[in-house]
C-alpha cells in the first residue's frame, strides 16, 4: 500500500494512534494494529458500539443505523468507526457509545459472579 | 398446553442494503434465494425447508427484526387464537393474504418484550429445494457456502421477558424448556418451544424494548459448524465468537454478523423437549459457563451487541 493512501488516525481522548488506509475502515485497521483505541461491536454499522466523532478530516462513509446516528449527529462529525473511510489524516474522539442502563442480567451476573 | 402453534415459519429482518445482506444470507450461509417482491423485499429459505421462503430481507436505515412468524394448524385455529390475541389485550393487526408472496393472511401482534410476532395458517410450499419428494436423494447439488439447512429460532432482547413468556404460554402454547434464574428466582432467560427442540424462540431481559440478539441457523454436524467457521475467514467476515458449546441448549456453534451489524448463529445438536419435561435450569451465577460452556466466562459483546 502506497503512503500517499495511508492516513493517521489520532484518538485524542485514548492519546492513541493508528494508520488507516484509504480503502479501509477505521474500525479495522484499528484491530488490525491491536489497539483498543475504540470500542468494537457487530462491525456493520448496526449495533453503534464503535460510535465516534470525527473532530477534523476528511471522511467518506457508509450506511449506517439511523438508531445510531441521526442526520443533525452526522452533521456534527458523529459516524461508527466501522463504516468511514479516511481520506485525509484524522483526528477523532472515540467512546461516544452511550450503552442502554445495564441490563439486570449483566448487573446480576456480575453481582454473583464476582 | 399445545394451542395449534406448530412451528416457526418466518423472519424479517432488515439490512441496510440488499445486495450487500445476499451476500451473507445467499453465498456465506447458503440459504436459497426465492424471489424479490415489488417493495424490494428479498425471500430466502434453507434447502430443507417445505415452505416457499422463511427469511424475508427488507432494506431500511436502521437493521433488527421486523416481525417473526409462526405457522398454526388451520384456519380455525387462527380465526381462535386472533380471538384470544385481541382478548390478552394484545395490539393486533391482520396482514392480508399476499402481502408476502405466497403467504396467507396473518395476524400480527406486539408483545411486552417490544417485538412483533405473527400467526398464519397458509403458505404455499414449494417442497425441500432440490430434491424429489418421492425417493428424495440425501441432499441437493449446488448448494453454497455454509449450507445452512432450516431458520431454526432467534434470541430477542427486550424487558419483561415474564410478560412475553405469559403470552406465549397462555395465548399460543408455547412451552418453557430452559431458563435462567438468579439468586433470587427472577428469570432472567427464557428458550420456549412448540414442538420437539430445545428452543423455537428464547428471550433475555434487557431495558431497551423490541431488540434482536441473533437469528439462527441449523447445520447438520459439528463438521459442518466447524466448515463454517473456515468460511467466516476466508471471506474476512465479522466473527463474535466460537465455535464453541452452549450450556444452555448444549447446543454447538458459532456466531457472526451479517453486514449490516445483524448477529448470526449456525449451530447444530442441542437438547430435546417433551411436553412433560420440567424446565432445564441454570443458575445466573454461572452465566458464562450457561452461555459459554467451555471458556465458562461472560464475553461482553455477546451480552451487551445488539440490533
Amino acid at each position: 500500500m502506497p503512503d500517499r493512501e495511508t492516513h493517521l488516525i489520532r484518538v485524542v481522548n485514548r492519546d492513541q494512534s493508528f494508520k488507516c488506509a484509504e480503502d479501509q475502515v477505521l474500525l479495522v485497521a484499528m484491530e488490525r494494529m491491536s489497539t483498543d483505541a475504540i470500542s468494537v461491536g457487530c462491525r456493520g454499522g448496526g449495533c453503534g458500539v464503535c460510535k465516534i466523532r470525527i473532530l477534523q478530516g476528511d471522511y467518506e462513509c457508509k450506511r449506517m443505523s439511523k438508531a445510531h446516528i441521526s442526520e443533525e449527529e452526522m452533521q456534527q462529525g458523529f459516524v461508527l468507526a466501522c463504516r468511514v473511510f479516511p481520506r485525509t489524516d484524522l483526528d477523532i474522539e472515540s467512546d461516544h457509545y452511550q450503552a442502554p442502563e445495564s441490563s439486570y442480567q449483566i448487573e446480576a451476573a456480575r453481582m454473583v459472579a464476582g | 398446553m399445545r394451542k395449534g402453534v406448530m412451528r416457526p415459519g418466518h423472519i424479517q429482518i432488515r439490512v441496510l442494503d440488499v445486495e450487500e445482506a445476499l451476500k451473507h444470507y445467499r453465498d456465506l450461509l447458503g440459504l436459497i434465494e426465492v424471489e424479490r417482491d415489488s417493495q424490494g423485499r428479498a425471500y430466502l429459505k434453507g434447502w430443507t425447508e417445505v415452505d416457499k421462503f422463511s427469511v424475508v430481507l427488507r432494506e431500511a436505515d436502521a437493521p433488527g427484526l421486523d416481525f417473526v412468524g409462526y405457522k398454526v394448524l388451520d384456519n380455525q385455529t387462527l380465526e381462535k387464537l386472533h380471538g384470544e390475541l385481541v382478548e390478552y389485550g394484545c395490539n393486533v393487526e391482520e396482514i392480508p393474504a399476499g402481502e408476502l408472496n405466497g403467504c396467507g393472511r396473518r395476524i400480527r401482534f406486539d408483545s411486552p418484550t417490544g417485538h412483533m410476532f405473527e400467526i398464519f395458517a397458509e403458505k404455499e410450499q414449494t417442497g425441500k429445494w432440490g430434491l424429489s419428494p418421492v425417493n428424495p436423494e440425501a441432499w441437493p447439488r449446488g448448494l453454497t457456502g455454509m449450507k445452512a439447512t432450516r431458520f431454526d429460532h432467534c434470541l430477542l432482547y427486550g424487558p419483561n421477558i415474564a410478560g412475553t413468556l405469559d403470552l406465549f404460554q397462555k395465548v399460543l402454547g408455547f412451552e418453557l424448556a430452559e431458563q435462567v434464574l438468579d439468586p433470587e428466582g427472577t428469570r432472567i432467560a427464557q428458550f420456549l418451544t412448540v414442538g420437539m427442540k430445545a428452543h423455537d424462540v428464547a428471550f433475555i431481559e434487557c431495558p431497551d424494548p423490541g431488540k434482536l440478539h441473533h437469528v439462527s441457523f441449523f447445520l447438520d454436524t459439528w463438521e459442518d459448524v466447524l466448515r463454517a467457521a473456515d468460511l467466516i475467514s476466508m471471506e474476512d467476515v465479522s466473527l463474535d465468537i466460537g465455535p464453541t458449546r452452549h450450556g444452555l441448549t448444549h447446543g454447538k456453534t458459532i456466531y457472526f454478523f451479517d453486514p449490516s451489524g445483524n448477529r448470526s448463529e449456525v449451530f447444530c445438536g442441542g437438547d430435546y423437549h417433551y411436553p412433560d419435561h420440567e424446565p432445564v435450569t441454570w443458575k445466573a451465577e454461572d452465566l458464562g459457563k450457561a452461555i459459554f460452556y467451555h471458556d465458562r466466562v461472560l464475553n461482553d459483546r455477546f451480552l451487551t451487541v445488539l440490533t
